[in-house]
């Protein structure tokens, strides 16, 4: 007989229960700790802080876990969750200038003020397969020397001193901010870019790649590429001072480009920027190239119909969350809308049907 | 759930929606730039819609959610679940009772009443945008009234295949302004659209935009006078409630061809059933 498909409660309370204890896997091994994630998956935390827009290194271990090591699923938790908590107000700009750097270099100077430091990185590893660490994790200590306690210059800076690169001029108007404002066309340098800070991580590296490729080509040299923590300071009315608040792990790209004028700007290396939470170094200079490609017209540069120079295609296609959503909702039942659909090609089936007989009656 | 805010959303939110909202009702037809919140459930999967009725609701409402027409569709529960938790708000099937429905892909098939809410969930809210896919492009054409492109795709569907070949999100002209997309209904549903009693909201949330139809609006589908507009459905009763003019579903019950239809309203049907009105499958056994 038939039934109505009746039950979605249930079939969703048991695929909910279902999920849980396949997240869990075989319970004969141990279960994975929030820690251990946080430790030992940093970058994958990165990522989850990144994109989800919330640093808090703790709740992107939680999500990691909760989403079975789905980092876009994880995002997602992060982006729900920061929705829903207040605003106290807003920190003053970081000085990257002041970061304590982890890792610096530049690929533009062989030697510079502050000095090349490779830091914690896979550059120059052999990607081989360390067997050894599938039976034991343990490492020998790494090398230590005292930090640099002063401030490490930016690049771009020495250049500026010739006139060599364009100026970034000193704004301090209030940035827009696309969690609170509706995205509108054209965005300004400032929204694209917090658009990109937290856009996916694959989306940006494509655009950035397409643009070696000559999909509006721009040579970029990394002039400059920093991680490392700065201090959050915020102003605090009722004292009438800033206080530092904490810390955070950032990852910041200047890329210099090269530029051979327009109408109306000299011949001059131009900027790409990237800023990103956390140790995500991919993302910062794929950001850098997409931010400096979008600047195509305030430099007057040609627009070559390339993707990457589209804000429009860029900005509206790069939140992973935003493009998850309505690709999985493909998934949700459309009865309806095909049923409309199967009428509508009967119909046309038919006439198209009768039409070639009487056709080959003639 | 305490630790939410009635219906998720805290009030500074609700308020800026429901300014959008207003704009809105105020403008028919006009997509309302808003900034929409991430939500705990997927973009696309009717984020729009639930921070609309979230912005609507009081305690006291009756909360309907359908897909597809029917209630207990995987998607309409999980909402539907989402404001028991967050708001406490009673909920109903029945059309008649509710005061705040949310629908995705149909309108009921009873008519709506003064005082109800239908709050539908849109996920492409800009009519133009396949003909046109910059929406810095869409919005001038919406400013200076330039729905000439929309006309030729028509034009060019009937030359082509001999009628407009579009059987849902059909388009519609709102008051002789504003072109609309009415979201993902079948076109069967376009004329209840028009001169309702109820409140129509559209809340798309990805897309960041809310469109709203006051009561009594003039809602005209688009269409040519040798090719007026026409509302279809399957030329059959519904098996279950006998039905001849609701919308149905089609139902595949073997791999030999076989299938009836239903009513795709399942609380039209099932009002209709209790009333007395038998199909022909009706307690049969459908293989």
């Amino acid at each position: 007989m038939y039934v109505a498909v009746k039950g979605g409660e249930r079939a969703i309370e048991n695929a909910h229960a279902w999920l849980a204890e396949e997240r869990r896997g075989d319970t004969s091994v141990a279960e994975l700790s929030v820690e251990q994630i946080r430790e030992q998956l940093a970058l994958a935390v990165n990522r989850v802080m990144a994109e989800g827009s919330l640093y808090d290194p703790d709740l992107a271990s939680l999500a990691i876990k909760q989403a079975r090591g789905d980092l876009i699923e994880a995002i997602f938790l992060i982006r729900a969750y920061r929705t829903t908590l207040p605003r106290f107000g807003a920190s003053l700009p970081v000085e990257t200038g002041k970061m304590a750097c982890d890792r610096r270099i530049s690929a533009t100077f062989k030697d510079l003020p502050g000095g090349q430091v490779l830091g914690p990185t896979f550059d120059y590893t052999h990607r081989l397969l360390d067997f050894k660490l599938a039976a034991d994790g343990e490492v020998p200590e790494a090398a230590t020397r005292e930090a640099v306690s002063s401030d490490v210059p930016h690049v771009t800076e020495f250049l500026n001193h010739e006139g060599l690169i364009e100026e970034a001029p000193h704004d301090d108007t209030t940035p827009p901010d696309l969690t609170r404002e509706p995205l509108e066309m054209p965005a300004e340098r400032a929204l694209r870019l917090q658009a990109l800070t937290r856009a996916d991580e694959g989306f940006t590296l494509g655009m950035a790649y397409s643009t070696q490729r000559g999909y509006a080509r721009n040579h970029a040299f990394v002039g400059e590429l920093r991680i490392g923590s700065v201090p959050v300071e915020m102003e605090i009315p009722e004292l009438g001072f800033s206080i530092e608040i904490g810390e955070v792990t950032l990852t910041e790209c200047e890329t210099v480009n090269q530029f051979t004028g327009s109408k109306s700007e000299p011949p001059q290396f131009t900027r790409g920027y990237g800023l990103v939470f956390g140790q995500t170094e991919r993302k910062a200079i794929s950001m850098a190239l997409v931010d400096r490609a979008l600047r195509w017209e305030e430099l007057g540069e040609e627009d070559e119909g390339a993707p990457a120079q589209d804000a429009e295609f860029v900005l509206y296609h790069a939140d992973n969350i935003q493009a998850t959503g309505f690709l999985e909702h493909i998934k949700l039942p459309h009865y309806v809308d095909f049923q409309a659909e199967l009428e509508l090609v009967r119909k046309l089936r038919e006439e198209a049907g009768t039409n070639s007989v009487s056709e080959a009656a003639e | 759930m305490s630790e939410y805010n009635f219906a998720y959303l805290d009030e500074q939110t609700k308020r800026m929606i429901r300014r959008a909202i207003l704009k809105g009702l105020a403008i028919p037809g006009y997509q309302v730039p808003f900034a929409s919140r991430e939500m705990p459930m997927p973009y696309g999967w009717g984020t729009g819609g639930v921070q609309v009725s979230a912005a609507v609701m009081t305690p006291d409402d009756r909360f309907k959610v359908i897909d597809q027409g029917a209630d207990d569709t995987t998607n309409a529960v999980s909402i539907r679940t989402f404001f028991e938790r967050t708001a406490g708000v009673a909920t109903t099937t029945t059309t008649s009772d509710a005061t705040v429905i949310q629908t995705r892909h149909r309108i009921p098939e009873e008519p709506l009443s003064e005082g109800q809410i239908l709050v539908y969930q849109v996920p492409i809210p800009e009519p133009l945008r396949f003909l046109e896919p910059r929406e810095s492009e869409t919005r001038k054409m919406h400013s200076l009234e330039e729905y000439g492109l929309m006309h030729v795709k028509l034009y060019e569907d009937i030359s082509r295949h001999g009628h407009i070949a579009t059987s849902y999100d059909y388009p519609v002209k709102v008051e002789g302004r504003y072109v609309m997309d009415p979201s993902p209904i079948p076109k069967f549903d376009n004329p209840k659209l028009g001169n309702v009693a109820a409140i129509q909201l559209f809340g798309a949330g990805r897309e960041q935009r809310i469109y709203a139809l006051p009561p009594y609006t003039q809602v005209v589908s688009l269409d040519f006078e040798d090719h007026p507009f026409e509302a279809s459905k399957p030329d059959h009763p519904c098996v279950m409630c006998g039905a001849e003019n609701s919308y149905l579903d089609e139902v595949i019950t073997d791999d030999t061809g076989g299938r009836m239809f239903v009513c795709s309203d399942t609380d039209f049907c099932e009002a209709r059933q209790a009333a007395g009105h038998i199909g022909t499958m009706n307690g049969k056994d459908a293989a």
